[in-house]
């Protein structure tokens, strides 16, 4: 029967079109990395790490813009989680299901989650670089940061305590204990991994974003000592040298220093996850 | 005087928003018995049984109407500390949900929540409930292994024990054997049998052989009242209403 | 032992954490409360003085000499956007029916952790290789500068690829088996059945990563302003320089003083409207989609 046949033949056309997008998905990530690590992979050295910046970028290392990026996403995180966690707690323990008041919380963090990171780099810096008088800093820096990790780490928080078993609530509270001991006792720690994985993702927003940094950390080179000192980031770094056209090998290493540092927290965040299935059975 | 009443209800109605789950109930519940409530699905049973410990609290748009009262004072009272109500009044549910800890941490749980520090206080607890509730030879040696390996009888007596080291004096039971085998059923009602020396039991089971077996009283409910109540000889024998006939003897389950 | 009153010590150490929970809560409302504050406060004085029409539409921008026009780079993220999303939305779409429905189980799975490697890659470093490898392919063979619209579109589409395949996929995924299995079992092959029954019931949610992907794409910067040449005059073709409106505010920020300054806090204040509207349409849709699609 041709027409039998020709469905065979249409049908072996449209999957080889539907595998190709995977391949393409696949080879365009191999590629980007493979570049990367291909042309970085002659920079980076103990002495690259260790070594600060010498002559505006030009020679030495990039340890300073290394101790900047951790610096400044710890104190973002610092500043996150608590109000992340705490809220998600309030939302999903302490009030009803749909109320208005979560309903608008919930509103608002998905809100702040579509503004782009520009747009976060101008109000950092007309309120807390100046409104506050924090200056470029890594203060100013870690405040805007962590206004933008805030939804994640609330949304992974909410899903990771909602999923946890209601009968745990019932058969603690039924026992005598008040709803914050149910909440510390019993509830955080079962919901911890999937908490714990909203917290390695937005790690790796943090060492990503370069936008807000610049408007609000500012893009001094010297090691950050004090909140107050203004810092540069290693991402912020490599935009500086890239559009400068200063050294392309450290720029290259500072790049892939970067993607190792999103693979690793990416495969952290997977380890975690998978821990959080387990975990809900 | 006869008996004491442990806890008893004076019209008692619930209302989940506009629907009036259970009507007028007047119900009494005898120290150091055991009380059974049985009727069909739906029928208010268990509605009734977490009114004695305010569970029902917990779901929204709940009203109540009438009072509880446990030892003749009004649980539904304004400056009521619910908390210690629900240290003296405990329960056991359906599903055996123990926490994710070990067998140790479990039991001391409800202790530690209520102050208890002292390590070697919370041994004695732990060993003392583990007994009353028929686990410690099995359990007694692996203290620390996690709660949620043990079998479902074992975890349905832990969650037993776990209530028993708070030190209640009444012991709700929501169908604890309805996800249990037929050996570790039968366990179960032999520990009921011994646990009812010192404590005050209310059980909710759907099983009327169950009912018939482990109690003294039985309440036989439908569609929110409270259609008959008496010494668990004469409802199951004589029963005086038509209606819990019917039901006793299968004409409808 | 008559502890049904009382317990008040433990009430206050409940009610003081209780009010801390709510504050981080509320935390949230405060926060847009404030940025929406400050981003209107400095950015609708000159977009007023200037005129709403004059400012979005005049493609005259020189703010030395006080003219704001920021037209050009309102087509220039139009244009950039919109040529990124030709390509980047069917190969995401593909990806996503491939991810989904075609390919194995675990080649599924594989394809889903490389594209949440591609999400979290840093837009600069998505910037640099543009610069590095696409500008020199296109100025070699295409012509022009090579920092151009395409350069743009290019980097810009692999960069939205992971959020139009994740909420695709989701999409797809949520379809109800028995849809699939109803078309099955009356004779239609497997992508006739995709083709005319999953995507479509799957619409509301492919229609959201696409919306979704925008609002990524136009509020892109780093990537964007690495390769796109930045020249602040309408591009003439896809291979022209061009700046786009996140670009326009990076690039002078850095030296930028009074009206000028404000004029690129009115233009945040745009983006900031724009995406605000885009995500609350995108939760209505998603909203109606599932009132729709699911039962």
């Amino acid at each position: 029967m041709t027409s039998m046949a020709r469905n065979r033949w249409q049908d072996r056309i449209i999957t080889a079109a539907f595998w190709s997008a995977g391949i393409i998905i696949v080879a365009i990530l191999a590629g980007i990395i493979g570049y990367v690590a291909f042309k970085g992979i002659s920079s980076i050295s103990l002495d690259f790490i260790l070594e600060p910046p010498r002559r505006a970028g030009r020679a030495g290392g990039i340890s300073t813009t290394i101790v900047s990026t951790v610096y400044l996403t710890a104190l973002s995180l610092l500043l996150a989680v608590p109000v992340g966690v705490g809220s998600s707690i309030y939302l999903q323990e302490y009030t009803p299901n749909h109320s208005k008041f979560a309903r608008l919380v919930n509103l608002t963090a998905e809100t702040l989650s579509g503004i782009p990171s520009i747009v976060f780099g101008l109000f950092g810096f007309v309120f807390f670089v100046i409104f506050l008088d924090l200056g470029w800093s890594i203060l100013s820096g870690s405040l805007t940061l962590a206004i933008m990790i805030l939804p994640t780490i609330t949304r992974t928080a909410q899903e990771a305590i909602l999923a946890v078993a209601q009968e745990y609530r019932e058969n603690s509270l039924a026992l005598g204990a008040t709803r914050w001991q149910t909440v510390s006792r019993v509830i955080l720690p079962a919901a911890m991994p999937g908490i714990v994985t909203g917290i390695i993702l937005s790690i790796g927003r943090a060492v990503g974003e370069t936008a807000a940094i610049i408007l609000t950390a500012g893009s001094s080179l010297g090691m950050p000592l004090a909140p107050t000192d203004p810092a540069r980031t290693m991402s912020v770094h490599l935009y500086i040298m890239a559009m400068e056209g200063i050294s392309t090998e450290r720029a290259f290493g500072t790049a892939l220093l970067l993607v190792i540092l999103i693979i690793i927290i990416n495969f952290l965040a997977n380890l975690s996850l998978k821990r959080f299935s387990q975990a809900v059975r | 005087m006869d008996a004491q009443l442990k806890m008893r209800s004076e019209n008692l109605n619930v209302f989940y928003q506009d629907y009036q789950a259970l009507h007028g109930i007047n119900m009494n519940i005898e120290a150091n018995r055991v009380t059974a409530l049985i009727g069909p699905s739906g029928c208010g049973k268990s509605t009734f049984l977490r009114t004695l410990n305010r569970l029902n609290d917990l779901l929204e748009g709940t009203t109540i109407g009438g009072q509880v009262y446990l030892d003749e004072i009004p649980i539904y009272d304004k400056d009521v500390d619910v908390v210690g109500l629900r240290k003296r009044v405990g329960m056991v549910f359906q599903k055996p949900s123990v926490f994710p800890m070990s067998v140790y941490e479990n039991v001391a749980y409800g202790p530690r929540i209520h102050g208890v520090k002292n390590r070697s206080q919370l041994d004695e607890i732990v060993e003392k409930s583990l007994r009353a509730a028929n686990l410690w030879d099995e359990m007694g040696s692996r203290l620390n292994s996690p709660a949620a390996r043990m079998s479902g009888g074992q975890q349905q007596r832990l969650v037993i024990a776990r209530v028993l080291a708070v030190d209640p004096e009444v012991i709700l039971m929501d169908e604890p054997a309805s996800a249990l085998d037929p050996i570790s059923t039968a366990k179960l009602e032999e520990l009921i049998a011994e646990l009812k020396n010192n404590y005050t039991i209310v059980i909710v089971t759907h099983n009327m052989q169950q009912a018939a077996r482990v109690s003294d009283y039985t309440g036989f409910f439908l569609n929110g009242s409270l259609i008959e109540f008496n010494r668990t000889r004469e409802l199951f024998v004589n029963p005086v209403n038509k209606k819990t006939e019917d039901y006793i003897t299968g004409r409808f389950g | 032992m008559n502890r049904l009153y009382g317990g008040a010590e433990a009430r206050y150490n409940e009610i003081f954490i209780e009010k801390a929970l709510f504050v981080s809560a509320a935390l949230f409302i405060i926060i847009i409360a404030i940025i929406t504050l400050f981003i209107f406060s400095k950015g609708l004085p000159v977009f007023l003085k200037v005129g709403w029409a004059d400012f979005l539409f005049n493609t005259d921008w020189r703010p030395t000499k006080g003219i704001f026009g920021i037209g050009a780079m309102v087509v220039g993220s139009l244009a950039v956007t919109l040529s990124a999303m030709i390509w980047s939305v069917p190969l995401g779409l593909a990806t996503a029916v491939f991810m989904a429905e075609i390919a194995p189980r675990h080649i599924g799975q594989l394809l889903g952790s490389l594209v949440e490697l591609l999400a979290g890659i840093p837009s600069v470093v998505y910037g640099f290789v543009g610069l590095l490898v696409v500008v020199p392919f296109i100025r070699e063979h295409m012509g022009g500068n090579g920092m151009s619209v395409l350069a743009g579109a290019i980097v810009l589409g692999i960069m939205i690829l992971p959020t139009v395949v994740n909420i695709s996929r989701d999409a797809i995924q949520a379809v109800p088996r028995e849809y699939t299995e109803g078309s099955l079992a009356l004779g239609a092959s497997h992508y006739q059945t995709i083709a005319k029954v999953i995507i479509p019931a799957a619409r509301s949610g492919i229609i959201t990563a696409v919306v979704l992907g925008m609002g990524r794409a136009i509020g892109e910067t780093m990537a964007v302003v690495m390769v796109t040449g930045n020249s602040s005059i309408v591009p003439a073709s896809i291979l022209a320089p061009v700046r786009t409106m996140t670009s326009n505010i990076v690039l002078e920020m850095g030296y930028a003083s009074g009206d000028h300054q404000a004029a690129l806090f009115s233009t945040g204040m745009v983006l900031f409207i724009f995406i605000v509207v885009l995500n609350l349409i995108v939760n209505r849709v998603a909203k109606a989609g599932d009132i729709n699609g699911k039962k």
